[in-house]
């Protein structure tokens, strides 16, 4: 078969109907541009809500859980094996939150290749006092320069500056549903009751805004040691060490060994928030069907067109195939000319798709709650692109198929004789 | 002896819609190189019938064909396709040119099909055949700004174009006013003459079929006279 024939021939035949041809690329265009911008956008979106969580959220968790220890006293009597312990009431001990020996551990963790960093942490349950009234909250004692290269903290400190809690003994980053509350400015000085009911006098040196209002209205931060002296222990009391990974699929496998290794407890991030993983899939697989149904729609289009112009070119196919043309040849014809739709329909959909992402990642997009957004998201992820023009021509192979089949069966004799 | 070049053997044809009507009956002959000849017959005596038969365009037909000694039973419509292309040529009584393409594009279409030549040669090759056909001025044109006899000249220029062994011709002069018509005469017995080109040509102007070298005569589906 000489394909450079076939090609001139269907490229021809194209150009003269150039109208009809037009329509049916530009109908190919603008499905694959709302596929893209859609999913660009969609996905843009997805990134966000996800890292509002997974930024944040440690891949690996270590901590001590308020429980109950499994070993009862009687367990571990002799005299009692082998029979079944009935004990009522059970409490949990005046165990420890503190990470036993979290030295040794913090250096283990370290010369772990598969950990990326970690950043220690200090829980601490207070009491904001605003006048006469206490309302509850968290103060996070943090690793300031760990939280900010491994959880983006300077990111979601909307005001003053974060490096200061290290700078400025006594401080206090206060959540911004917080500090509303407490009506505090930065320099002004809080007053928090820890739960042993002493009080302590901290500066504010900065907002906090999560993205999470139920978050911020409960959580501040602090240095580790301004937390240390805060609840009155020592420099190496700490009650979590937060791990990132530098592959967080593994992050459940090695949050199981570490558990085992220093006796403790270890959450992963797939079991902390397995719900937005869900709603990620769910979003795109919504997206991939409303391209795809767009792809479809400007499919029967080009089939139609096709349709037409069989009918049209009944005589142009007589006369080839009189003349030695196989109906392979114009099969192949009317298939090359479904295709090139296809192709340059999908090629400029991506610039255009392209465009219009383009576009709304330039409009303004503010809200309280997401304080370092500014524009819509978008995500320029190339996976898009080629699935795109994957699907272009995929669908307009499909929708020159039959028409092309058909054309490919004329029978000259009954055209030619027709006249 | 001249060299056969097309062979019926014993063609039957029936249509069977919407009852059965026999429309060839035992019809042999045989064309041999060089030769120039007509069909007549009067209309729906079967001849253009026949003549899609022994174009290979229409297979459905009982015995046996020959074109340049091959049988065409049981051959493969791609294999069909190739012996059109490389040794039939086809003058229809509509010129059927296409209109996408300019006139030298036209006639080099099914030369460039079956790609003996390289596209360069081609054109050269399709501008001689219309310097022949005396329409070479016209080559740069659009198919659709010709006039009817020329349009017919042109096709008769594809026909040529790869060097046919036969050219058949469905009233090639049917549509055309007389004088157009005595000019597609005139290359056709330049043709037969001069390039001692085998031409089988269906007709019913019995003027026309008295100047070819043979006229085979049908009625009712039977070859009367030959």
């Amino acid at each position: 078969m000489n394909i450079k024939l076939i090609m001139t021939i269907a490229k021809s035949l194209l150009l003269a109907r150039w109208k009809q041809t037009l329509v049916a690329a530009v109908g190919v265009t603008f499905s694959i541009t709302m596929f893209i911008t859609l999913l660009g956008f969609m996905s843009g979106l997805n990134d966000l809500l996800d890292g509002l969580i997974l930024n944040r959220t440690p891949h690996i968790k270590l901590f001590n859980e308020i429980k109950a220890s499994k070993e009862q006293p009687i367990d571990l009597s002799d005299k009692f094996k082998g029979s079944y312990h009935f004990i009522h009431s059970i409490k949990p001990s005046n165990a420890r939150q503190e990470i036993y020996n979290n030295g040794a551990i913090l250096k283990t963790l370290k010369n772990d290749n598969r950990v990326k960093g970690i950043a220690p942490k200090i829980v601490a349950q207070v009491f904001y006092n605003v006048g006469a009234i206490d309302v509850t909250g968290v103060i996070n004692g943090i690793d300031v320069e760990a939280e900010n290269t491994l959880f983006f903290f300077k990111d979601y400190v909307t005001k003053g500056i974060y490096i200061n809690l290290l700078n400025v003994p006594n401080s206090i980053i206060l959540g911004k549903g917080v500090a509303d509350k407490m009506l505090a400015n930065i320099g002004d000085v809080v007053q928090v009751t820890t739960p042993k009911g002493d009080r302590i006098q901290l500066k504010v040196v900065g907002f906090f805004q999560s993205g999470l209002q139920e978050l911020d209205k409960v959580q501040s931060y602090a240095s580790l040691a301004t937390t240390q002296k805060l609840l009155g222990k020592s420099n190496n009391y700490i009650t979590d060490i937060q791990i990132k990974l530098n592959d967080i699929t593994k992050a459940p496998a090695i949050a199981m060994e570490y558990a085992k290794t220093f006796e403790i407890d270890a959450e992963d991030i797939q079991t902390a928030n397995s719900q937005f993983e869900t709603g990620s899939s769910v979003r795109t697989l919504i997206s991939y069907a409303v391209g795809i149904t767009l792809l479809i729609v400007a499919g029967f289009g080009i089939y139609n067109i096709l349709n037409m112009m069989i009918f049209e070119k009944m005589d142009s196919i007589a006369i080839l195939k009189a003349t030695g043309f196989s109906g392979k040849d114009v099969n192949a014809i009317f298939l090359i000319i479904a295709l090139s739709i296809g192709f340059f329909g999908g090629l400029f959909g991506l610039l255009f798709g392209f465009g219009l992402s383009s576009i709304i990642d330039q409009i303004p997009f503010n809200t309280a709650a997401l304080p370092t957004i500014k524009t819509y998201p978008i995500n320029y992820n190339p996976k898009f692109y080629t699935v795109g023009i994957t699907f272009s021509l995929i669908t307009t192979y499909f929708a020159g198929l039959f028409p092309a089949r058909k054309a490919s069966k004329i029978d000259p004799v009954v055209i030619i004789r027709g006249k | 002896m001249s060299q056969i070049i097309l062979q019926a053997k014993g063609i039957n044809k029936s249509f069977h819609d919407p009852i059965t009507i026999q429309i060839l009956k035992d019809i042999d002959f045989t064309i041999n190189k060089g030769e120039f000849v007509s069909i007549i017959g009067k209309s729906g005596c079967g001849k253009s019938t026949l003549l899609y038969i022994l174009s290979t365009m229409d297979t459905d037909f009982e015995g046996e064909l020959l074109i340049d000694g091959e049988s065409t039973k049981n051959k493969k419509e791609g294999q069909l396709a190739l012996i059109r292309n490389e040794k039939i040529g086809f003058v229809f009584q509509f010129h059927y040119l296409l209109n996408e393409f300019n006139v030298l594009r036209n006639v080099m279409l099914p030369g460039l099909k079956l790609g003996k030549y390289s596209e360069k040669e081609m054109e050269h090759r399709a501008m001689e055949k219309l310097k022949i056909l005396g329409i070479e001025s016209e080559a740069l044109k659009p198919a659709n700004q010709l006039s009817g006899g020329q349009k017919q000249r042109v096709a008769i220029a594809r026909a040529l174009i790869n060097d046919p062994l036969i050219i058949m011709g469905d009233e090639p002069t049917g549509n055309l006013d007389k004088k157009n018509s005595n000019i597609v005469f005139d290359i056709f017995k330049e043709l037969a003459h001069e390039f001692k080109q085998t031409l089988l040509i269906v007709t019913h102007d019995n003027e026309f079929a008295k100047s070819t070298d043979r006229i085979i005569e049908m009625e009712d589906g039977r070859i009367i006279k030959f």
